[in-house]
């Protein structure tokens, strides 16, 4: 069973290796848009609000939402090619192989998963040559690539689930440019919670981006602090925890 | 034991019957056709037998095992080589194939082996590299058939295995279909070409609004069903003299059933063709006409269907592609 499992899932990353590998394009792209914000965003702010943000220097704030945007992006996208394989058929030749189903999902879903991770690793990459430094050294860093998988897994949980809720991948398209740049702005992304309105902070501290970006910030920028590293950690898995209770649901009776 | 034995299988979508009670059994190694217009119900019938739809009523039994409690016998058992695009086109053929194989469980190093030997049987180890968008139809029909045989099915399930392909390209198909029956494959194909059907098939179901109207080799149903041979009079040269006359008095033949005129000439149906050709070419030289060409045609599966169902079936599937 166990054995079964793993050859299906291995020969699901294959497929999107090779697809992935065709397409550098789209990769590039991806990385492309947080790249800009830290660069062109980062810098042209720089000097203007040196002082108002926490550490002090706005692309070390900075790197904690572009890492994040990041894993948001390429975990929002991640299901859409269910989608399609759903839309043309392609799905139904797969069930008609031996193969568990939820393979479909969890080959997809753990492909997503490190692509996104690593793409936020290049991000990372780009902050350090910029300049910025964490303050937890490696062990932070390795600690972000956690708190980013937390955040991607619920994600592309978010994405597989539309996958197989949505009639067409139209409407997919359609939800994706209704809901990424309102959950950027509803998160602590471009600005400390501390510095916003009242009602805005109470929303953004619903927000998983939010939990993300607060949990690595602190290892950018202020060091091990257990405090917030455990509460949004927690936070964070307990929103997996509750997706992944969802997607079995939906996908329990989609699948069947 | 019978490769396929289905029995009575009812599919209702919402208030719309698609199956009404279908029966029949595929005997091993047999080429095993089932023929009818489009929306017949050969798609429905096809996915009923893979599983991947629930009858209301009905059941299938795959070598011996009841699909309803032995589901897994069809992944066992069963190749699929469906109708759609069933492939990933941003794969090369031989990702495809390996990726088809992963999710039969076949490890990699023997994978390996099969999908070499199976592109060399499709013959598209030439092409096995290149992405499968850039494909033209009949490679996409024969990946397409490589990857319903990668985990060596017993029963072959081919819908509609030459549609939308050249000549050409379908005599290949063809051929690759009595290649693997040669090798002790069961074959299973829907169609609505006759031709496919006659030229392949041992026997063959004639499917129409979701009941099977007959079934038979194709040569059996033509014989019950197709009625006596056509014997086709083409006029030639132009001149209508004496036509009129030997029409009528073809149509007053004693052992004649039916008179046609066609443009161009006259068919003539009647039980017993040499007498009528006969009776044909004496009344020819009365009325002085000498026609051209004189042919006998036998039935064809058309005749059947247009016996069975009042429609024909070339015409009814263009009514459907119209």
């Amino acid at each position: 069973m166990m054995h079964t499992f793993l050859l299906e899932n291995r020969a699901m990353w294959m497929r999107w290796y090779a697809r992935m590998r065709r397409d550098l394009f789209s990769l590039v792209a991806t990385l492309l848009q947080p790249v800009l914000w830290l660069v062109l965003f980062g810098s042209s702010l720089q000097n203007m609000v040196r002082g108002t943000v926490p550490g002090g220097d706005y692309l070390s704030f900075m790197t904690a939402a572009a890492f994040v945007m990041t894993v948001f992006n390429g975990g929002l996208n991640g299901g859409l090619e269910l989608m399609f394989d759903r839309e043309s058929g392609f799905f139904d030749r797969l069930l008609a192989t031996p193969m568990h189903r939820v393979s479909f999902v969890t080959g997809r879903f753990s492909f997503v998963l490190a692509v996104t991770v690593a793409q936020g690793l290049l991000i990372i990459a780009t902050a350090y040559i910029l300049g910025v430094r964490y303050a937890t050294g490696l062990a932070g860093i390795a600690l972000t690539l956690v708190v980013g998988g937390l955040l991607g897994a619920a994600v592309t949980t978010v994405s597989i689930i539309l996958a197989f809720v949505l009639r067409h991948h139209g409407q997919f398209f359609s939800i994706i440019a209704i809901v990424s740049l309102p959950v950027l702005f509803l998160s602590s992304a471009l600005a400390p919670l501390d510095a916003m309105p009242g009602w805005l902070a109470a929303v953004a501290r619903l927000n998983p981006l939010t939990h993300a970006i607060e949990a690595i910030r602190t290892l950018v920028i202020v060091g091990w602090d257990a405090g917030v590293l455990l509460q949004m950690g927690g936070l964070l898995a307990g929103v997996d925890a509750l997706l992944l209770w969802l997607a079995a649901r939906v996908l329990r009776r989609r699948l069947a | 034991m019978d490769a396929i034995v289905v029995e009575n299988i009812v599919k209702r979508f919402g208030s719309v019957e698609a199956l009404r009670g279908v029966s029949f059994r595929v005997r091993r190694g047999e080429i095993f056709g089932l023929l009818g217009p489009n929306g017949a119900g050969k798609t429905t019938l096809i996915r009923t037998l893979l599983g991947l739809l629930r009858p209301a009523e009905g059941r299938v039994r795959i070598f011996d095992m009841d699909l309803e409690r032995h589901p897994e016998a069809v992944h066992r058992f069963v190749g699929w080589v469906p109708q759609e695009r069933a492939m990933d086109p941003f794969l090369t053929g031989r990702e495809n194939l390996l990726f088809v194989a992963g999710l039969h469980h076949i490890p990699a190093r023997e994978a390996r082996d099969r999908v070499d030997g199976l592109l060399e049987l499709v013959e598209l180890t030439g092409a096995a590299d290149r992405i499968t968008r850039g494909y033209s139809g009949g490679m996409r029909r024969r990946l397409q058939l490589a990857m319903g045989l990668v985990h060596r099915p017993k029963v072959l399930l081919l819908d509609e295995p030459s549609l939308g392909l050249d000549v050409q390209t379908r005599r290949r198909m063809w051929w690759l279909i009595e290649k693997l029956r040669a090798g002790g494959t069961t074959v299973l194909i829907t169609t609505h070409y006759l031709d496919e059907a006659d030229a392949l098939c041992d026997r063959v179901a004639i499917i129409e609004q979701g009941e099977i109207r007959g079934l038979d080799t194709p040569d059996a149903l033509k014989q019950r069903y197709g009625g006596p041979p056509l014997l086709v009079l083409e006029w030639g040269e132009p001149g209508a003299h004496g036509r009129r006359q030997l029409i009528d008095s073809l149509k007053a033949l004693p052992g004649v059933r039916e008179v046609a005129e066609r443009a161009g000439g006259v068919w003539v149906r009647g039980d017993d063709v040499v007498a009528v050709t006969r009776a044909v070419l004496a009344e020819c030289e009365r009325w002085g006409v000498t026609p051209a060409r004189l042919s006998v045609r036998q039935p064809t599966l058309d005749d059947v269907f247009l016996a069975m169902t009042g429609a024909s079936l070339k015409e009814s599937t263009e009514e459907m592609s119209a």
